[in-house]
């Protein structure tokens, strides 16, 4: 660990916090449709999107026909990705002749991108054409950023309104959220990470004659737009298998940098929107302050597990010194080296975003253990853009219900009662997350030739190689411990049903909160109620969620990294 | 629902060709105005032929040249096929690798073999290795080219690169370019 290192963390905190207030007034005005800066240029495209669509933009939408017009768009765009994919050998932009999808494959990959998660169970640069990443792949990175931040936007609004029937309009809040908040963002940084050397071009791959007379043939491809959107849309889908380790998707410490704080921009902003549109800005700091303690406590200890030495080796420098950052370097790269690899590891996982830039299968068993923490605590650590808000909004019910076991009273938050129905809807959210994960991580163990004769590695390792892939699954995450074959029937169809299930089936739950919060009425403030602003809510709110993630996986989690660091330290391999 | 499906299938129909098309193709339009090199990947030419990226790292096995890190990309530095071994810290296949791989080069020099020479790297193809892997190969290299270790160790320090804005990474030496400047001075 280097004073520099930490220097890196405070300088990335700082900047996130200066960015995120004006992005997040800016958001609100958004989605509350009113006059932004941009509009000269944006309101007559918008216009002109609604008329080619066919969307009547004042109509208004209850939870039930918002969640229908959610669905039957995620039907449609995931139907169209599996066709394409299928058929891209006589589609355009294929210079290097890759055949068509297999069904399992392309059924996998539709249902990852569609999700949100961008779990990749193939090697891009052999296995997708140009045309397929730019028109499904890279589609799906701005569309299911879009359709997150509509569905945390009308759970903003079901608590803000009163006695409303309506959430918003499924249609026009993608189309502002697209339009007006992640276009405008991937314009500003596609072209700083191509003058960063992020490639951006559609040539056939470059056939080169080394220094030694070898041959290398170096992938191409229209990289930096997609990478853009891949960040700030928190999808994490690598252009190549190596995902932001590779030189090409991220080839300095700023784009490094950049990418990371893509990663959370949105996510961050979306607390001082959720302040804005609810009259509460203290309530959204007080979700942002219990965001980042839990984000200190991940970034701290990773940086700590992943600089120690390795006890078992002979003759290898591993200390860091002005001349190497030392630690543990397997599956990283030189330019990251510890501390910006913590970081971005840091936030893919806190975020459901997934891309990575180092190996974490190879990471130590406990820097391992809090990558895999983080997703099972629900993303909701800045989050995803939108399912992050959503999902601590989940949270801030439960401890406000809590809050209101503990004095007897019935809970409010923000003048809302927060009911039977209310609350019911909160801990489907939360049970049907480690249902999937465990039961499905349960039949994979079970069954040798399916689930284990997919492993990279032996011992507690491969059953965190399988945990960690269903965990990313239902989180909607992307990322991998990427040895584990996951390219077989097997782990395709049941992480494709999980990819689904954990995203559509926690969204309908959430917006049938989000709807049934609307309808309520507002209760003024008692001196019964507890403030969700103070510095107290944001200690209890910690705590839910310390206590609910680990009351749920702590048992799986002492079977895999800490049995896994245990024995390590003894001298056993495996 | 008959209306919605008909809206769904516009909708999608309508921001695929602005976000899966136009976007993309305006983005590379521009790249290729503005950034021509950089949007190519900083190819590298040598008597006519490509011989590489400036940001790619490419395997050098010979004593005359410094070498780079491990690569788990197809057969070693493949760049169409990237990736890591995503070997665990307690899988007895990485750690006889790095102990056999220490055990060759203390036949050579009595000190420590820095630890990003016998790691691979997470994307296989990482252009650098840290300074103190490239000093720790100088004489090596300057045994095979009969050269003195002083003047290596200053063609050494003469490209290493800082920190990025010096905060930003970690310093770092590309080693294809270190390579080329070795075979020009040389």
């Amino acid at each position: 660990m280097t004073a520099n290192g930490w220097l890196q963390f405070v300088l990335f905190f700082a900047v996130l916090i200066a960015l995120m207030r004006p992005l997040g007034i800016y958001m609100a005005r958004v989605f509350q449709g009113e006059r932004t800066f941009l509009d000269p240029v944006l309101h007559p495209i918008e216009s002109l999107l609604y008329k080619l669509c066919g969307v009547n933009a004042e109509e208004e939408m209850g939870w039930r026909q918002y969640t229908g017009a959610m669905l039957l768009f995620s039907f449609v765009s995931l139907l169209l990705t599996y066709l394409i994919e299928r058929l891209q050998h006589i589609l355009p932009w294929n210079p290097q002749h890759l055949a068509g999808v297999s069904p399992a494959l392309a059924w996998n990959t539709a249902a990852s991108f569609t999700t949100n998660t961008n779990w990749q169970s193939y090697v891009p640069e052999v296995t997708m054409s140009y045309f397929t990443q730019m028109v499904t792949l890279a589609y799906h990175n701005f569309l299911s950023g879009a359709v997150g931040i509509a569905v945390a936007i009308t759970l903003v609004r079901g608590i803000a309104r009163r006695e409303s029937k309506t959430i918003g309009n499924f249609w026009v809040d993608c189309i502002r959220g697209v339009l007006y908040i992640l276009l405008p963002l991937c314009l500003i940084l596609a072209p700083i990470l191509i003058g960063q050397g992020v490639v951006q071009n559609m040539h056939a791959y470059t056939q080169a004659q080394t220094l030694e007379h070898g041959q290398q043939t170096i992938a191409q491809g229209p990289v930096a737009s997609q990478e853009a959107i891949k960040m700030l849309g928190t999808n994490g889908g690598g252009f190549f298998n190596a995902n932001s380790a590779h030189p090409f998707e991220n080839p300095t410490p700023l784009t490094n940098f950049l990418e990371v704080l893509a990663i959370f921009l949105i996510p961050a902003a979306l607390t001082v929107t959720l302040g804005k549109m609810t009259g509460s800005p203290g309530h959204g700091w007080a979700v942002f302050a219990c965001m980042s303690v839990l984000f200190c406590a991940a970034l701290v200890t990773i940086y700590w597990a992943e600089s120690q030495p390795h006890p078992l080796l002979h003759g290898v420098s591993q200390s860091s010194s002005a001349l190497q950052s030392g630690g543990n370097m397997e599956g990283k790269e030189v330019r990251f080296g510890i501390a910006d690899t913590a970081l971005f590891a840091t936030a893919t996982t806190d975020a459901s975003c997934g891309a990575v830039n180092a190996m974490h299968d190879s990471f130590t068993p406990l820097g391992g253990m809090v990558v895999l923490a983080n997703i099972m605590l629900g993303e909701i650590v800045f989050g995803g853009v939108g399912s992050g808000l959503y999902g601590m909004l989940i949270y801030v019910v439960l401890a406000v219900f809590i809050a209101g076991l503990m004095v007897g009273r019935t809970p409010e938050y923000l003048g809302k009662k927060i009911e039977a129905f209310d609350v019911k809807m909160a801990m489907l959210y939360v049970l049907i997350f480690p249902l999937l994960i465990l039961v499905l991580t349960a039949i994979s163990v079970l069954s040798p030739q399916m689930g284990l004769s997919s492993l990279n590695n032996a011992g507690p390792h491969g059953l965190t190689e399988i945990l960690y892939a269903f965990t990313s699954g239902a989180g909607n995450n992307g990322s991998a411990f990427a040895g584990l074959n996951a390219n077989t029937n097997w782990y395709n169809i049941s992480l494709g049903f999980t990819m689904l299930a954990g995203r559509f089936l926690m969204m309908i739950p959430m917006l049938a909160l989000a709807g049934n919060l609307a309808q309520k009425k507002s209760v003024p403030p008692s001196p019964g109620t507890f403030p969700v602003n103070s510095s107290l809510f944001t200690v209890l709110l910690t705590g839910v969620i310390v206590i609910v993630g680990a009351l749920t996986f702590f048992p799986a989690l002492s079977l895999g990294p800490i049995l896994e660091h245990l024995l390590l330290h003894q001298g056993s391999l495996f | 629902m008959i209306s919605s499906l008909k809206i769904a299938i516009r909708f999608t129909l309508v921001t695929t060709v602005l976000l899966g098309l136009l976007y993309p193709l305006a983005v590379t339009a521009f790249a290729h105005i503005a950034m021509r090199d950089k949007a190519d990947g900083q190819l590298l030419s040598q008597n006519g032929h490509v011989i590489g990226s400036a940001i790619l790292g490419q395997s050098f096995a010979g004593d005359r040249y410094f070498h780079g890190r491990l690569s788990a990309a197809g057969n070693g530095y493949d760049a169409a096929n990237s990736g890591g071994t995503n070997l665990a810290q307690s899988s007895k296949k990485l750690v006889d690798r790095i102990n056999g791989d220490a055990a060759t080069y203390s036949k050579t020099s009595s000190a420590d073999v820095p630890i990003d020479l016998v790691t691979t790297s997470g994307s296989g193809l990482d252009p650098d290795i840290t300074p103190a892997a490239a000093l720790y190969q100088v004489s090596r290299v300057a045994q095979a080219r009969h050269m003195d270790d002083a003047s290596l160790r200053a063609l050494v320090q003469a490209h290493t690169q800082g920190r990025q804005f010096g905060i930003l990474g970690e310093p770092r030496v590309n080693v294809l370019e270190l390579n080329m400047a070795l075979d020009a001075a040389h």
